[in-house]
């Protein structure tokens, strides 16, 4: 089939009739179906292809339009990146100043993966100048792991200066490692002021899911003592900074930035000075001794013995030496003032005369008979004198302090008055001091003894007039209740005694709400102290002052901490020196002075010191006297609107 | 002048009747220098966009790519003069070439971002994915020109043409590229459908699907359902696959009404946004310059689309006609699939926004199919051969 295509082409092109112009009319016909198929579909998938992109256009108008704050929010939050900033820990510090708990510069090696081409290379070259431990170098590792190449991993701190100098001169060699400052805690006066002030330590995940603060680098929390306590004082308030940043988290500009408010100034009612003279009066034997101030219960001085070093928590305690602190029998990570408990003994017996004398029970002259012991519900108690003490008063009773005026006048009154009484007085209850972890000591009831499914004995009550069975107390308790018993008042005993030098309301004494006892009853009481140290057959003549013009009234205790049995009273041969460390009594001494101006309260206990008169009794003197003397100023001045008002 | 002498077989002649010996000068003057200014005004918004995405620099995006927009328009161009019959004759061994381009792409392909799509041919890196889709556009104008709307009705007649279409979506979803698959798929589909595919064909042919997609997806493995599962909601998967959608998403979103303004896009500037200057270029116009310029460019793509399928309708010619439909429709597919890749609506998929993203290969072929929408465009009056449409021509 010949076609010649060659006349017909363009647009007006020429057509031929005839024979083969029919055939072409059929095939015009048929290319003109075709075409109208193709235009027909054609505007098909226009509309189509229209109709899809206007789609996509009210997609983006929902986008852009509809949820445009909402994704603009979701941008914002892409690209501003909040950062808080560590507050500086406030410090603590004693009465005069001088710092008990403070920041320390700490020099750091940190390491900037992104500057160096060969980290394990640079790491290594590290070690050659600065040892690394190998829990450093694990840490080292782990980090690396974590964190994105431009955030510096810390090599090393607690940089020495020696150090320093050694990798500032070898800095070619060390591509990417830079010298960096940060702070730790540190604790000038060490084991001293260990059990008051505490301590810090990292915080653990669930402390970092409370706050946020506390998951930045450097943070601390207090564990221990103040530093625990007043820890939401001293921690300050985070400050923040927000700072763009790109999507690898690179930090691009500051754009606003909000100082945080530093941690508070917290200062102890402690005296640092006093504080290391009781303790170098108490030497190395496990005991516990507090000065308070018996005006306002502010605590000058508490000690317990043996203590430790807190900076060790900072940078983590070795196995070794934790073994070594739970396995002594010593117990020095205990706080003894505060936590340990000890029967009072037979300086528990001015709570009982007064528990009689408020209640009017018996009259200061009313007179008990001691024979050396006495004889309830068949079974027979002993005086501390074999021999007995004769007619015997309220003076007499506790200037000898003799056991059976006090068993006498315990079973006429019985326990819940003495346990009111006490408890108003502050023993063996739990007292409001600013440190975690004080017990409570316990002053037994009928009640008591009841909830423990225990019958309650007429003896029970006969020992616990002088301090012995169930009756346990603290030293810090001891102290509180003899300022109570030389004042009137029922001041509470306290640490903090100013926030960024602002006087807290308790160093006031007119804080201090009068007791509801008769004054009669504490003058006799009073007295009965006086006696005991001052006058001729008391039972503490050690305990006299040597400062002439200034007289002490105290009570001594010895406290059993095993019965001794009747077998080994009558042989006759019992001592208590002889007796294991452990089974001997605990020596106790409670004192104020000077007697006519009561300004200190001072409690001793010794543990295992055998006798209070002949242990206790002179520590506590020593200690009186250092109080007294040591800054004689501070005697006339009454606690002050400032600071330095105490001076 | 001699090269673009009608030329071509017997065989070709007979499809196509003489073309009219147009002088360069008037063969310049049918070009539709309307068209060629949208093409101009979207790579002038390419250009900007991708000094944006610079960091407000011509470098290292917009210089290069300027470059070869250039290029481009003069390939464009060039190949607007030829005549139908010269690309007739080249429409086979252009196809085989990209065929074999896509295996040599799987043979020895370089892995970017998980899948083997480039290969380096003379230093150049070039994707044969994009080169497929115009060397099929113009295989099929051509394989349909020859089948008469009349032999349409005969389904045997479409299996070679079938073949021809499944051949490289295979290869390319071997690479794996499914947005490029199923762009090259919607090719073919469009044009079988415009050369006059029955409908009764169609509807046979849809049929099954509903039921193979359903036995498809109970032979997919649980991670392949955990895929499509973050596919749909990207949110369950926000720093995984869906990391990409949700940055567009936000990028797109904050760009509200008016836009940031020129260079102060946050999620682009920032870096949050991947890929910002190829596949999601789109996303910092829109974040820039708002819902507003984002409607601008979407509206200059309808425009161009909507042109080349007027102009495909204007042709007298089966073969300009099919073959100026197939790059309108291969222009449209790239665009819907951008723009709902970057909107969240379908799985990301290696798509650029054509004449806009950063990419030599996107852009010469993309400019090559422009050159045979012109060539389609300047020889519009040109009419079929008797061979062509006429139902009883017979075949060498």
């Amino acid at each position: 089939m010949k076609f010649s295509g060659r006349k017909i082409f363009g647009r007006s092109g020429g057509r031929h009739r005839g024979r083969q112009g029919k055939r072409q009319n059929r095939d015009q016909e048929l290319r003109d179906r075709g075409r109208g198929v193709f235009t027909r579909r054609a505007l098909l998938l226009m509309a189509a292809q229209t109709a899809t992109l206007g789609l996509l256009g009210r997609k983006l108008y929902d986008l852009q339009i509809t949820s445009g704050e909402h994704f603009a929010k979701l941008a914002t939050r892409n690209q501003i990146s909040k950062r808080l900033l560590a507050p500086p820990r406030g410090r603590i510090i004693d009465r005069f100043g001088k710092a008990l708990a403070s920041n320390q510069t700490n020099w750091r090696a940190l390491l900037l993966p992104e500057e160096t081409t060969d980290v394990p290379g640079t790491i290594e070259r590290f070690a050659a100048i600065v040892p690394l431990e190998d829990h450093d170098r694990t840490r080292i590792a782990r980090e690396m792991r974590h964190q994105r190449k431009f955030v510096p991993v810390m090599l090393r701190e607690f940089l020495s200066w020696n150090e320093m100098a050694r990798i500032e001169l070898n800095a070619p060699g060390l591509p990417g490692v830079l010298i960096d400052v940060g702070t730790t805690r540190t604790y000038p006066e060490g084991p001293l002021t260990a059990h008051i002030v505490g301590y810090v330590a990292p915080p653990n995940e669930q402390d970092v899911a409370r706050s946020a603060l506390l998951a930045l680098p450097g943070m601390r929390m207090g564990r221990s003592g103040i530093e625990q306590s007043q820890d939401d004082l001293l921690r300050g308030e985070a400050g923040a900074v927000e700072m763009e940043v790109n999507s690898v988290g690179r930090v691009l500009a500051e754009l606003d930035r909000v100082d945080g408010t530093p941690g508070r100034e917290i200062t102890l009612s402690l005296d640092a000075g006093l504080q290391q003279a009781v303790q170098n009066r108490i030497g190395d034997t496990a005991a516990s001794a507090v000065v308070m101030d018996c005006r306002n219960g502010e605590v000058l001085a508490m000690v317990s013995t043996p203590s430790f070093d807190p900076s060790l928590f900072d940078s983590g305690v070795s196995k070794a030496q934790w073994i070594a602190w739970t396995n002594d029998e010593r117990t020095p990570l205990i706080n003894k003032a505060v936590a340990g408990v000890y029967p009072p003994g037979s300086t528990f017996k001015p709570a009982v005369a007064m528990a009689a004398l408020q209640n009017k029970m018996i009259s200061p002259a009313d007179c008990f008979v001691c024979r050396g012991y006495i004889d309830v519900g068949g079974a027979r108690f002993h005086c501390w004198a074999r021999h007995g003490h004769g007619s015997v008063n309220l003076h007499l009773g506790l200037k000898y302090s003799c056991d059976v005026y006090f068993y006498e006048v315990a079973r006429r009154i019985g326990m819940d008055r003495i346990a009111a009484t006490s408890h108003e007085l502050g023993l063996g209850t739990k007292l409001d001091i600013e440190l975690p972890h004080t017990r409570a000591g316990l002053i037994p009831t009928p009640e008591w003894r009841q909830k423990h499914n225990h019958h309650w004995n007429g003896g029970d009550t006969i020992v616990s007039g002088i301090g012995q069975g169930f009756v346990q107390v603290t030293p810090l308790q001891l102290a509180t209740y003899t300022s109570r018993i030389a004042t009137g008042r029922a001041i509470g005993p306290h640490l903090v005694r100013a926030i960024n030098g602002k006087l807290t309301p308790e160093s006031d004494p007119e804080h201090w709400p009068v007791l509801d006892m008769p004054e009669q009853a504490f003058k006799a009481i009073r007295e009965g102290m006086f006696a005991v140290v001052n006058e001729a057959h008391g039972t503490a003549p050690k305990a006299r002052l040597p400062i002439p013009g200034i007289e002490m009234a105290g009570k001594t205790g010895s406290a059993q901490v095993r019965r001794v049995s009747r077998a080994l009273r009558e042989s006759g041969h019992f001592n208590s020196a002889r007796l294991p460390w452990e089974y001997r009594p605990h020596a106790l001494f409670i004192c104020f002075a000077p007697y006519d101006a009561p300004r200190y309260a001072v409690s001793v206990v010794i543990e295992h010191g055998n006798a209070g008169a002949e242990f206790a009794a002179p520590l506590a003197r020593n200690i009186m006297t250092d109080a007294l003397l040591r800054d004689p100023a501070n005697r006339r001045t009454p606690p002050g609107q400032t600071v330095a008002d105490a001076l | 002048m001699s090269a673009l002498r009608p030329s071509g077989s017997r065989f070709h002649r007979r499809l196509l009747r003489e073309e009219p010996g147009f002088s360069l000068a008037s063969r310049l003057w049918r070009v539709n220098w309307l068209y060629v200014l949208l093409i101009c005004a979207l790579a002038g918004v390419g250009y900007v966009a991708l000094c944006s995405a610079g960091g407000g620099s011509a470098r290292p995006y917009a210089g290069p790519q300027a470059m070869r927009f250039g290029f481009g328009l003069i390939l464009m161009v060039t190949v607007g003069m030829l005549p139908l019959r010269l690309l007739m004759r080249l429409a086979f061994p252009t196809y085989l070439a990209s065929l074999g381009l896509l295996v040599a792409v799987l043979r020895m392909g370089h892995v970017g971002k998980g899948a083997e799509r480039w290969i380096i041919v003379g230093g150049v890196q070039i994707q044969p994915s994009e080169f497929a889709k115009v060397a099929l556009v113009l295989m099929l104008a051509t394989w349909f020109s020859r089948i008469s709307y009349a032999r349409m009705g005969n389904p045997l007649r479409l299996i070679i043409p079938a073949v021809m279409t499944l051949l490289p979506v295979g290869l390319v979803l071997k690479e794996p590229n499914l947005g490029t698959a199923v762009i090259i798929g919607g090719i073919g589909a469009a044009l079988f459908f415009a050369a006059g595919m029955r409908l009764w064909q169609i509807v046979l042919l849809c049929l099954p699907v509903p039921a193979l997609l359903k036995i498809a997806y109970a032979h997919l493995h649980d991670y392949q359902r955990a895929r499509i599962t973050t596919f749909l909601h990207p949110e369950s998967d926000p720093l995984g696959a869906g990391y990409n959608i949700i940055q567009s998403k936000i990028a797109l979103g904050s760009g509200g009404m008016w836009g940031k303004g020129y260079l102060q896009g946050t999620q682009g500037q920032l870096n949050f946004l991947p890929e910002k200057q190829t596949d999601f270029i789109f996303t910092t116009i829109a974040e820039e310059w708002g819902f507003v310029g984002g409607i601008v460019v979407m509206g200059l793509l309808l425009l161009l689309i909507l042109g080349g399928m007027a102009m495909a309708i204007r042709s007298r010619n089966r073969f300009g006609r099919l073959l100026a439909l197939g790059i309108s429709v291969n222009f449209f597919l790239y665009c819907l699939v951008n723009l709902s890749m970057v909107m969240g609506a379908i799985p990301v998929g290696g798509v650029p926004l054509p004449l806009v993203s950063y990419g030599g290969s996107s852009m010469l072929t993309v400019m090559l199919g422009f050159g045979f929408l012109m060539s389609s465009w300047v020889n519009r009056d040109v009419r079929s051969g008797e061979s062509a449409d006429n139902g009883e021509a017979s075949e060498p």
